[in-house]
């Protein structure tokens, strides 16, 4: 994987020694980081005001490529480690990178509690419904019927959303799009870092190599063709009936609230107690 | 004043700006006090889902730059142990009470105990250097406090501090300084990050070639940008797998650990040097030895005192220095024999005698001076 100096996101990456990555050839996972790019370089951010937080699995390992303050943490504790982070510099941009088991599964907790606190992360989950690096086995995002390396015999648990999980746990911003979308994936990436609160945008993806070849869905090309044919905008699905809606993805700004963000209101605090010191 | 209340002075005093933690008894008065008094010097509490997170949280902090810690006990202690290996794999600086209790699980929730010793040595998998100060008194819960963040900052390492639910809950009269500079009972200095005096494109956070085996850590936002992973990592900070990078990055840990170790084992011996009979006891059982050694010695016993306040790294050659010429070694503990298999190791099984009480109550000075009496 060559980039070209003159690429705007060539500025943004990590050269010397960490390419080629570690992602199969077809993956997912570099479009989300180009996306990513693309919106801290439109947002006019230094890269020293930047820092990207991620977890465990192939999208954990974004956080080597990119030339910001990052840290790799431990499996689903991405967005515990990036709440200290923040608490201890508000000023900074803190996003925090996960997949889909990393933060539903083992971080299913931090992730309701981040978006409740409504704490100013950008969190951004890469759902490709699989645990891609341990070999393709079933997640909490994966859909019922599908055959995964601990499910031979085809998944039986149903899985859940996390846009729906951050709306109802009080995320400010909640986002959807396709690695496919790749453009209205970094506009709602930018809106996402734009946003005070916590925000999520939900990537998503596919492993082609594990869940791919075990459910006999085809190629990555195929699998990409797939989440152009499924992803839809909101005003299209609201034609659909349930039946129809069931297999597709619906893309887009899900939910924008102001809410107080809570790093604000610590200051808030502080100042108020302060004061009263005084 | 209370012994958790002393190590929430403590704290404020050495400098803690952040703190994130979960309630849990007997170690939750620290998050309370913390809570009300981190707002009024510009600091910050946090109350986490668990304790897993707590510590994440806590890294995270100290990674901005702020000196944060965590409170708990054995369960939430328990919890915390995947990130306690992440903070010294990555070498972040961060201080973690243990109050410790009665367990496994959830085990006996106010009773006195000292069973996490074997835990906060080795409770985080692979192999690491840890610290872990014990305090005895409630003024030594201040300035182990101030030397727990003293140490985890010097050497860019997770520090525990491990009480026990007699120390955490007893009163004395104790009156903290209200900062370093007033500290006249005891040594007292505050030490800070070491920061770099090299530019961005020569800063490496995991520099071998440092002298102290201890490379600068530089705030995230500082304009060095780096990596930070609980993966094997070169001087940069990214992931490796070569040979020639993983070993050295292992020797240099435990060195920065084991060639200080005479400034990191504190510890007071009494009557060492002429005692027949030596007591080596930690924490609460301390006390108890103590007034055990006052009664033997009325009695005409020769025997001495050592009271442990660093129980890790085991200095195992100031051991076999002090009690080198006894021909007995009473250790008294709140569990079935943790630092009696340290003290047997160094100077032979033959030698020691263990004293413990598992019951949920604290050792009697009769109960060790029965050990010190018997054959």
């Amino acid at each position: 994987m060559a980039v070209r100096e003159e690429h705007e996101i060539y500025q943004y990456l990590r050269h010397k020694k960490k390419f080629p990555g570690v992602w199969c050839a077809g993956c997912g996972i570099g479009i989300v980081l180009a996306a990513i790019i693309r919106a801290v370089h439109r947002m006019g951010l230094s890269k020293d005001e930047v820092a990207m937080v991620s977890g465990i699995g192939c999208s954990g390992r974004m956080s080597v490529y990119v030339d910001f303050n990052t840290m790799h943490t431990t499996h689903g504790r991405a967005l515990a480690f990036a709440t200290g982070l923040k608490m201890a510099r508000p000023d900074m941009r803190v996003l925090v990178v996960m997949g889909d088991g990393d933060a539903l599964a083992i971080g299913g907790n931090h992730f309701i509690h981040a978006a409740r606190r409504n704490i100013g992360l950008t969190a951004i989950v890469i759902n490709n419904s699989i645990y891609g690096m341990t070999g393709g086995q079933y997640s909490p995002a994966t859909p019922a019927g599908t055959i995964a390396s601990t499910a031979v015999y085809g998944t039986i648990e149903q899985p859940f959303s996390p846009c729906d999980l951050a709306a109802a746990a009080g995320a400010s911003f909640v986002a959807r799009s396709t690695v496919y979308h790749a453009v209205e994936l970094d506009h709602l990436i930018e809106r996402a870092m734009c946003k005070e609160g916590f925000a999520l945008v939900e990537a998503v993806s596919y492993c082609h190599t594990t869940l791919g070849r075990l459910n006999r869905v085809g190629t990555a090309v195929d699998m990409m063709r797939a989440l152009k044919e499924k992803g839809i905008t909101q005003e299209a699905a609201a034609k659909l009936s349930p039946d129809e809606r069931a297999d597709k993805i619906v893309r887009g700004v899900l939910v924008d609230r102001d809410i107080p963000e809570y790093t604000a209101e610590y200051q808030k605090l502080i100042d108020r107690v302060q004061a009263a010191i005084a | 004043m209370q012994g958790n209340l002393a190590c929430v002075e403590g704290a404020l005093v050495a400098g803690c700006r952040f703190f994130a933690g979960y309630p849990i008894t007997p170690s939750s008065e620290i998050a309370e006090a913390l809570s009300r008094e981190l707002p009024k010097v510009g600091g910050k509490y946090l109350q986490m889902e668990d304790e897993i997170a707590s510590l994440a949280a806590v890294i995270g902090a100290s990674v901005g730059g702020l000196k944060s810690m965590t409170a708990t006990s054995g369960p939430g202690f328990s919890l915390m142990q995947e990130n306690l290996g992440y903070a010294a794999m990555a070498e972040i600086p961060c201080v973690i009470v243990d109050v410790q209790r009665g367990g496994p699980s959830t085990g006996l929730p106010t009773s006195p105990s000292q069973g996490d010793v074997m835990q906060a040595r080795w409770g985080t998998h692979g192999d690491h250097p840890i610290i872990v100060l014990c305090p005895a008194s409630v003024s030594e819960a201040f300035y182990l406090t101030v030397e727990a963040f003293n140490f985890s900052e010097k050497y860019r390492t997770p520090v525990i501090l491990l009480m026990d639910e007699v120390i955490a809950h007893m009163r004395e009269p104790f009156e903290a300084p209200a900062d370093a500079a007033e500290c006249t009972s005891f040594r007292v200095e505050v030490i800070d990050r070491l920061n770099t005096d090299v530019p961005p494109e020569w800063y490496f956070p995991y520099d071998e070639s440092t002298p102290s085996d201890v490379p600068p850590l530089v705030s995230f936002g500082e304009g060095f940008r780096y990596h930070i992973t609980g993966l094997m990592h070169d001087r940069a900070g990214f992931p490796t797998e070569r040979q020639d990078e993983i070993e050295p990055w292992w020797r240099r840990i435990f060195s920065k650990i084991d060639h200080n170790i005479d400034q990191i084992c504190m510890y007071e011996a009494d009557g060492v040097q002429q005692a027949r009979t030596v007591v080596v006891a930690y924490g609460c059982s301390a006390r108890s030895a103590a007034h055990a050694v006052k009664l033997a010695r009325a009695k005409r016993y020769k025997v001495g005192l050592i009271v442990l306040k660093t129980l890790w790294p085991f200095n195992e050659s100031l051991l076999e220095n002090l009690v080198g010429n006894a021909n007995r070694v009473i250790v008294p503990e709140l569990n079935l024999g943790q630092i009696a298999l340290e003290v047997e190791r160094i100077v032979g099984r033959h030698k020691v005698r263990r004293v413990n009480r598992v019951d949920g109550e604290l050792l009697t000075p009769r109960q060790i001076l029965e050990g010190i009496e018997g054959g």
